[in-house]
């Protein structure tokens, strides 16, 4: 148990609001994640980070399974801004090292192309085709953002996401 | 009705039907929309990884968008969801703004002074061309088509960066706009579902389990199309669909369309013009109602 996970989280921009949990279980309740696996349950995981949990929670795969559809967010009664936490807690696995590889991924393509995915000859052909304009990538500019703010140099521990079992 | 097209990074290469019903139709309905090169990502994939960063990339945009003293119509619903929360932060938090300013314009030389809105375009549908108007321009009957919405999520939520538009629990305003067009839209469980596209790269399974409840219920209730209107909902129900049918080993073949083609049917453009063709799942229904909208 380590009781200053949840001051990390707290201080983290969207987990401000990590000690009003009460635990009623809404979150859960209303999660369409939940609805199709027992991996992911957004109590539990708020729990966890209460009790001080820090390896379980920050070295988990489970936390990255949030399809932040704010569900939970709309409804939870003690305004724990439940999608803003879950980011705020990926965020603080992030700066220790630990990252989903799908994430890292986008960082890098975001770094080379400024999108999510390139606009290749072929694409642009396509638009063409398609009476759409084309698009040139521009990303210069997104790549000294992801430099500015460190994104270059995560600690490369994706690999040591740990599975689960609970639930 | 002028507004800075932002396209985002997913419609543009995967939904060329969208983009192309989108502009047909805002063309009809005197929205101008203006094309800015140089956006770029939204910022959504960075709000996992680090929030400092997924906000400069969407300041970034806004700065884009008012530089030109335009508004935002966005055709993806993350993006819309993405760049109105930060917008939604950065116009309420004067130190906020200060702060990103400070490292936004050292990374790019913007700035953003927190003028503008952003508006995904089938809100500005809703909201600015209103109902009223798309019924005086609807020229083909759609009346028999028994249409499932799927609203998504980032589209209204959260509510508060949207301005509350819609309601989150019983949202109306696709409704509205696929029955002011003649079409029924019909009742069926789980409307309020994610498309699971959010975690698609971190565990397929788990996200290709979320798009085929939706899809059981929506055949269940005896729909002939599900409409969208986000690029990555259409990844999940669509581009998904075969992969979804494999894996459990049934058959759906459920047409998905994006509103914006529904609403050019009906105001009588062509199939090619609303980007039909490219639809995966054919809908005959569509194809023949397209075929009376030609003649």
């Amino acid at each position: 148990m380590d009781p200053t996970l949840v001051g990390e989280i707290a201080a983290e921009p969207g987990g401000e609001h990590i000690r009003r949990c009460f635990a009623c279980g809404t979150c859960t309740a209303s999660c369409p994640v939940r609805e199709v696996t027992e991996r992911y349950n957004p109590r539990r995981i708020i729990h966890m980070a209460l009790l001080g949990l820090r390896e379980s929670v920050l070295t988990s795969d489970f936390i990255w399974l949030c399809s932040t559809c704010y569900a939970c967010q709309e409804r939870c009664p003690q305004d724990v801004r439940i999608t803003e936490l879950m980011h705020a807690i990926k965020n603080v696995a992030v700066r220790h090292g630990y990252i989903h590889p799908s994430f890292r991924a986008q960082v890098d393509q975001l770094r080379q192309h400024g999108r999510l995915y390139d606009i290749t000859v072929y694409e642009n052909e396509r638009r063409v085709e398609q009476g759409l304009p084309a698009i040139a990538e521009q990303a210069e500019e997104i790549a000294a953002i992801v430099a500015a703010t460190g994104l270059t140099k995560i600690p490369a521990r994706g690999d040591e996401l740990v599975g689960t079992q609970n639930g | 009705m002028r507004y800075a097209l932002y396209l985002g990074c997913t419609a543009p290469v995967r939904s060329l039907n969208y983009e192309r019903a989108a502009r047909a139709t805002a063309a009809r309905l005197g929205i101008e929309l203006i094309d800015i090169n140089d956006f770029g990502c939204c910022g959504f994939p960075l709000k996992a990884v680090q929030h400092d960063a997924a906000l400069l990339l969407s300041a970034r945009n806004l700065a884009l968008a008012e530089e030109q003293e335009l508004n935002i119509c966005a055709l993806c619903s993350s993006c819309t969801g993405t760049l109105a929360e930060a917008n939604h932060a950065l116009q309420g938090n004067e130190a906020l703004r200060e702060r990103t300013n400070q490292a936004l314009e050292a990374a790019t030389g913007h700035r953003y002074n927190g003028t503008i809105q952003v508006r995904h375009f089938v809100r500005v549908l809703y909201e600015q061309v209103g109902l009223a108007r798309i019924r005086q321009a609807v020229t083909v009957d759609l009346s028999g088509l028994r249409l499932a919405a799927h609203y998504g999520c980032h589209y209204l939520k959260p509510v508060d960066a949207h301005d509350r538009f819609d309601d989150p629990e019983n949202p109306r305003s696709l409704d509205r706009l696929i029955t002011v067009l003649g079409a029924e839209s019909i009742h069926y469980e789980g409307r309020e579902q994610c498309c699971g596209g959010g975690i698609l790269g971190a565990d397929e399974n788990t996200a290709l389990a979320m798009p085929r409840l939706k899809l059981e219920r929506v055949v269940a209730a005896g729909a002939d199309a599900l409409v969208i209107v986000c690029p990555f909902c259409d990844i999940m129900y669509e581009l998904q669909q075969r992969r979804i049918e494999k894996l459990y080993e049934t058959r759906y073949n459920m047409p998905v369309v994006f509103y914006p083609q529904l609403l050019g049917l009906a105001m009588g453009l062509s199939a090619e013009e609303v980007g039909l063709p490219l639809n995966r799942v054919k809908s005959r229904k569509l194809m023949e109602i397209a075929g009376d909208g030609r003649a």
